[in-house]
């Protein structure tokens, strides 16, 4: 998979600028606020249909305009095909790929597969379990379109249910056959869903190891765990059970939603026991081993985004990262440095072909060959 | 913001522009086409907007919209009534209807269950679809919802409550892509759809 061109039109603080990438490594310079993680997210948003760091849609949409637009002309398997997505204010996303709409924006997901590694990852990966299970769910849900599917519906009934259960609470008064209809969904979905994340952790957990090993440097015995209360082959019966608590609670208390995926070292968490560089480690080989068994599922090699980990990562992880690079372990690639002297230097024993952006204010100010 | 320069317009769009996918545009190119026309054909529509809104009815038996206390289809002796099909809204009934494959009659639920929107079992017509049984008439029950998570819900919710009456229960054949609603579908579809219905368990 490759992303040959883009425009970006409104788009955060651009006003409307082109890029022709290369196919190797582009580089992203310009000074703190210039737009470099913007440009990273347009791409994003052309993989994923949604920005990866702002939740409000809406707010994409330059400050002073009133719609954005993005274009992009990827390439797979040496087709190349366009990727449309404009939003307007008040309105209906548009997203398009080939000038055909894309019905259900869940159906996109996968296609352009894609890793971003962010400066807050190792923070966020390490402090909550939701936010661990969204990655999950991320890397699985471009994996697999029926999971995806599974978990939409499952997160759809869990609050349809969540807030049935709070009308029942204000009523003082319970539909027990309503109650049931979503205890089905929750219960078939849950558990596929749940199969699922159990059957991918046995693939992921290889990868990533061997991924931290060499990160680290160091043959750290650590490990993946996955809780579920699905594990149980009685759990229809505990969900069941569970409803008295549901109705005094007012809210869904057993299922997937309540899976945790755990990383211990040495048998301990992480969180509680990792020095801040395991913890760093642990998260940067994370991405990449979702790097890793993205291509594996998909036969080629998902797009790389890396945003500031010049600056969130020691010289050491920096010198793993780079040899990767030089072997080739990534296809294309995007790397973000308000420095742009540190990534010429950094990048010089890179053999692959490499360009760079300069960008000031939201727009792209030269392009360099290097 | 779009300038006036007469308030009477102002006020006219401001009213058009409420009714659904018809934004300020086209509601002042409405207007504009209004004033261009003899009074009479304004005088003649808002008559015809007000007497809809006055004097329809909801049929006493199904819901659907109705000129008197029992709306055609009910009163129709040729419509077969050992199939009853439960569709969300009036607009639903039209667009079967207009496919002319359904002989059988109608109950119109007003909506489907959705507590996220504030819609519970009691909002709907669901009582009265279950007052309509046992019935030495109703044979078969047709759910014709959307194909949505609401849909279905509502599909298994009233089924469950069906049981005791022993009354065979089918649902339209999935021809429709999920997360359109059956007003879009076209009526092909939804004829086929009818015909192809499967039985629900
Ligand atoms: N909807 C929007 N309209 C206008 N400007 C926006 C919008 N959304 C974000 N911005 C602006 O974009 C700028 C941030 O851009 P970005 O995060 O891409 O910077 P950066 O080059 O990555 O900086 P750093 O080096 O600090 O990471 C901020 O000045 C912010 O105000
Ligand atoms: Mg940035
Ligand atoms: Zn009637």
């Amino acid at each position: 998979m490759a992303l040959l061109e883009l425009s970006v039109v409104q788009f955060k603080n651009y006003a409307e600028s082109r890029f022709q990438f290369d196919s190797g490594i582009n580089c992203i310079v310009g000074d703190n606020g210039s737009g470099k993680t913007n440009l990273l997210d347009a791409i994003y948003y052309l993989a994923m249909t949604k920005s990866a760091f702002q939740a409000v849609d809406q707010q994409n949409i330059r400050q002073s305009d009133d719609f954005f637009r993005l274009e992009g002309v990827f390439e797979h398997e040496a087709q190349p095909f366009k990727i449309y997505c404009a939003l307007q204010t008040g309105q209906k996303k548009i997203f398009k790929v080939e000038n055909k709409p894309v019905e259900r924006l869940s159906e996109h997901i996968g296609r352009v597969p894609l890793v971003l590694v962010k400066p807050d990852d190792s923070y966020q990966l390490n402090e909550g379990s939701e936010q661990r299970r969204a990655f999950f769910d991320h890397v699985m849900s471009q994996i697999s379109q029926p999971y995806l599917n599974s978990l939409l519906r499952y997160n759809h009934a869990l609050k349809q249910r969540n807030q049935l259960l709070k009308q029942f609470a204000e009523k003082h008064w319970v539909d027990h056959d309503l109650l049931t209809v979503y205890d089905q969904v929750l219960l078939t979905e849950g558990h596929s869903i749940a199969q699922a994340r159990s059957e991918f952790m046995q693939t992921f957990e290889p990868v990533f190891v061997q991924f931290y090993r060499n990160i680290a440097d160091k043959q750290e015995p650590i490990s993946l765990t996955y809780a579920s209360h699905f594990a149980d082959p009685e759990f229809a019966t505990a969900f069941k059970a569970a409803r008295p608590k549901d109705l005094a609670m007012a809210r869904t208390t057993q299922g997937i939603h309540k899976d945790d995926f755990g990383f211990a070292l040495q048998g301990l968490p992480l969180k509680k026991f990792g020095s801040q560089g395991q913890q760093k480690s642990f998260a940067i080989a994370l991405k990449l081993a979702q790097f890793e068994v993205l291509r594996q599922a998909k036969g080629e090699k998902p797009l790389l985004l890396l945003d500031d980990i010049f600056d969130k990562l020691d010289d050491k992880r920096i010198a793993k990262l780079m040899e990767m690079m030089a072997s080739g372990t990534f296809g294309q690639v995007w790397m973000t440095d308000a420095r742009p002297e540190r990534s010429h230097k950094l990048l010089k024993k890179v053999t692959a072909s490499k360009r760079f952006f300069y960008i000031r204010q939201g727009a792209c100010e030269q392009v360099e060959q290097g | 913001m779009m300038q006036f320069s007469s308030k009477l317009i102002e006020e006219a769009v401001a009213q058009i522009a409420k009714l659904p996918g018809i934004g300020k545009k086209t509601a002042l190119r409405l207007a504009l086409h209004l004033l261009k026309q003899d009074e009479p054909f304004t005088q003649t529509l808002a008559e015809a907007l007000l007497r809809l809104r006055r004097e329809i009815q909801y049929c006493q038996v199904c819901h659907h919209i109705s000129d008197a206390p029992t709306c055609s289809i009910c009163q129709n002796s040729q419509r077969d009534r050992s199939l009853l099909c439960v569709v969300e809204s009036s607009q639903d009934v039209l667009a079967i209807e207009s496919t002319a494959q359904y002989k059988g009659i109608y109950h119109v639920l007003g909506g489907i269950i959705s507590p996220i929107e504030g819609i519970s079992p009691a909002d709907i017509q669901i009582d009265s679809l279950l007052s309509r049984f046992p019935s030495p008439e109703i044979k078969e029950v047709i759910f014709a919802l959307s194909a949505t998570m609401e849909g279905d819900t509502t599909t298994f919710y009233i089924t469950k409550k069906l049981k005791p009456f022993e009354v065979k229960v089918s649902t339209i054949a999935r021809g429709i892509p999920i997360g359109s609603e059956l007003e879009y579908a076209d009526e092909i579809t939804l004829g086929r759809s009818i015909i192809g219905r499967t039985e629900y368990e």
